[in-house]
């Protein structure tokens, strides 16, 4: 029988099709269908100028906005020849991993909820509600913040945003604790995820699994660690690996970096520099408010840049971030104007996805959907 | 802004181990390559393509085991039109290298490289679906953001930004 796991459906995390070729309880095929959510964001990117594909690169892995913006943000970085001031790197690590938290409370609350275990949902989403509310003091939005700029971040944070969030690290780690209370040690959710949807090393490495994903199967790669960018070489984290490549690994792991992503805003509060928070270079990045308001020339570069664009040095550059999926990449490719010529981003979950037809295929159906869950597919990214 | 000028002469690029294999199994493939802003490009034969990425997969010193993407540009109305675009990872040796193949407009065609790198399956949908380049060999090439019954190729420079409905 053929079933069709269709776009709207409460356990896809998104208009995700899957279609299912079932023979009992056991899945014989499955084929996942994609598109649902194309929105030709790559084809708009080239009718705009740089800084105005900001906010369209937030949109398109909607769970993690900033990670978004910072890899867009460091390929035309790369492309300028920018260097960027000490505190606007820590800044964006700080942000950085506030998003990881904020994307792996979204996985683990909704996961858990497909399984069944309903509690966990509300009690992740009440720690991403305080997350949020930091998100909005300092950028004025919830989600979409658009808070990394070319350049920089867009404004200095408020006053006491920095006590803010030394309240909510201190507070967090018992709440992690929380979750694993309840899921961890807990029999029926090992049952369910527990040997469930294997997957080996080499089967991952070949059908492009990365991050979480892939180090549930015992490949010990990160992005950050091994090839770091925007100041991550001065953080010290523990990145975590699991052997076993099911569900349950790929949970420890996401869990275990939970712990990690809280410590590190831990680091970077410590070690906050001062100074500057937008790179020096008048002809790409905004003036301040108050200068634009006084002096002539901050008001003609800013006339400038917002009507005519800054122009970028032809050349192309691929950026890859660790995202809470796995390698985020922007391809920019630039031909000496205002526009970029092509913006190509690659998404973690569209190599992720690859990954169902082996780990579901002999299985039975309830399987899938904790399969489904533990790749933590985020539609706006792979259908862009 | 400093920028180290591109090195774009394959003399002085030559030194490179990927371009040392690629130029030992067959001096044709490498047509050239490129240096620019920390990052290697090398400009691959068309029908070479896919020995070459499983040459420099199996290659013992700097295995290139992981796909990261493979995508597309198109330089309308410049010829050769296409310039298809795999990004390799090496995760051993943590390298990342760029792979280019020029194609004309006449009939871009290319060899798939699914049999190298399983992951390029739904990578060359996507660049078949967006730019109209067939990949032979490929397990399902069909489109996978557009509708089954799109016409046309969106991503090209001659489609325009609103779309035709």
């Amino acid at each position: 029988m053929i079933l069709n796991m269709g776009p709207q459906h409460p356990s896809t995390h998104g208009v995700l099709r899957v279609l299912l070729e079932i023979d009992g309880e056991t899945v014989v095929r499955i084929m996942p269908d994609i598109g649902y959510l194309h929105t030709g964001i790559e084809k708009i990117c080239e009718a705009k100028f740089y800084q105005q594909v900001v906010p369209l690169t937030d949109r398109i892995d909607y769970l993690c906005p900033m990670t978004n913006n910072l890899c867009y943000a460091l390929a035309v970085e790369k492309l300028l020849g920018l260097e960027i001031p000490p505190k606007a790197q820590w800044l964006r690590v700080l942000m950085n991993e506030l998003t990881r938290i904020n994307s792996h409370l979204v996985w683990l609350g909704t996961h858990a909820m497909d399984i069944g275990a309903l509690t966990v949902f509300l009690y992740c989403f009440r720690e991403r509600e305080d997350i949020l509310r930091l998100f909005e003091a300092v950028s004025g939005q919830r989600m979409m913040t658009s808070y990394f700029r070319i350049g920089g971040v867009a404004l200095e944070p408020p006053l006491g945003f920095f006590d803010r969030v030394r309240e909510f690290a201190n507070r967090f780690p018992s709440k992690v604790d929380e979750y694993e209370n309840l899921l961890t040690g807990n029999p029926i959710w090992t049952m369910r995820t527990k040997g469930v949807a294997r997957i080996t090393a080499e089967d991952a490495i070949a059908l492009g699994a990365s991050g979480p994903t892939l180090r549930g199967s015992g490949v010990d790669f990160d992005l950050r660690r091994d090839m770091p960018y925007s100041g991550y070489e001065n953080f010290k984290f523990k990145v975590p690996v699991a052997q076993e490549g099911d569900v349950f690994a790929r949970y420890v792991c996401r869990v275990q970096e939970l712990r990690e992503s809280i410590a590190m805003v831990q680091q970077a509060l410590d070690g906050m520099p001062e100074g500057a928070i937008k790179a020096d270079a008048p002809k790409v990045v905004l003036p301040d408010r108050e200068k634009m308001k006084t002096q002539m020339e901050a008001l003609i570069y800013h006339f400038k840049i917002i009507t005519e664009g800054f122009a970028v040095p032809a050349g192309e550059v691929y950026q890859a971030v660790e995202s809470p999926r796995g390698e985020m990449g922007y391809y920019v490719v630039s031909d000496g104007t205002a526009k970029p010529y092509r913006v190509h981003m690659r998404a973690a979950c569209l190599a992720n996805l690859q990954l169902l037809p082996k780990m579901c295929e002999g299985r039975l159906i309830a399987d899938v959907v904790a399969a489904i869950g533990s790749i933590d597919i985020v539609l706006g990214e792979i259908d862009r | 802004m400093t920028l180290a000028p591109a090195i774009v002469d394959l003399e002085q690029l030559k030194e490179h181990p990927a371009i040392v294999r690629l130029r030992g199994w067959n001096p044709n493939a490498v047509e050239g390559a490129k240096f620019d802003r920390d990052e290697m490009s090398i400009y691959i034969e068309r029908s070479a393509i896919r020995e070459a990425c499983a040459l420099l997969r199996d290659d013992p010193g700097c295995p290139f085991n992981y796909l990261s993407d493979v995508t597309c540009v198109d330089w309308y109305p410049s010829e050769p039109r296409f310039e298809v675009i795999y990004h390799l990872l090496s995760i051993p040796k943590k390298e990342r290298v760029r792979l280019k193949v020029r194609l004309d407009n006449d009939s871009p065609a290319l060899e798939s490289v699914t049999s190298v790198w399983p992951s390029a399956n739904y990578f060359e949908r996507e660049v078949f679906d967006l730019f109209g380049i067939r990949f032979s060999g490929h397990p399902y090439l069909r489109r996978i953001q557009m509708p089954e019954n799109w016409e046309g190729h969106p991503l090209r420079k001659d489609y325009p930004v609103e779309g035709y409905r």
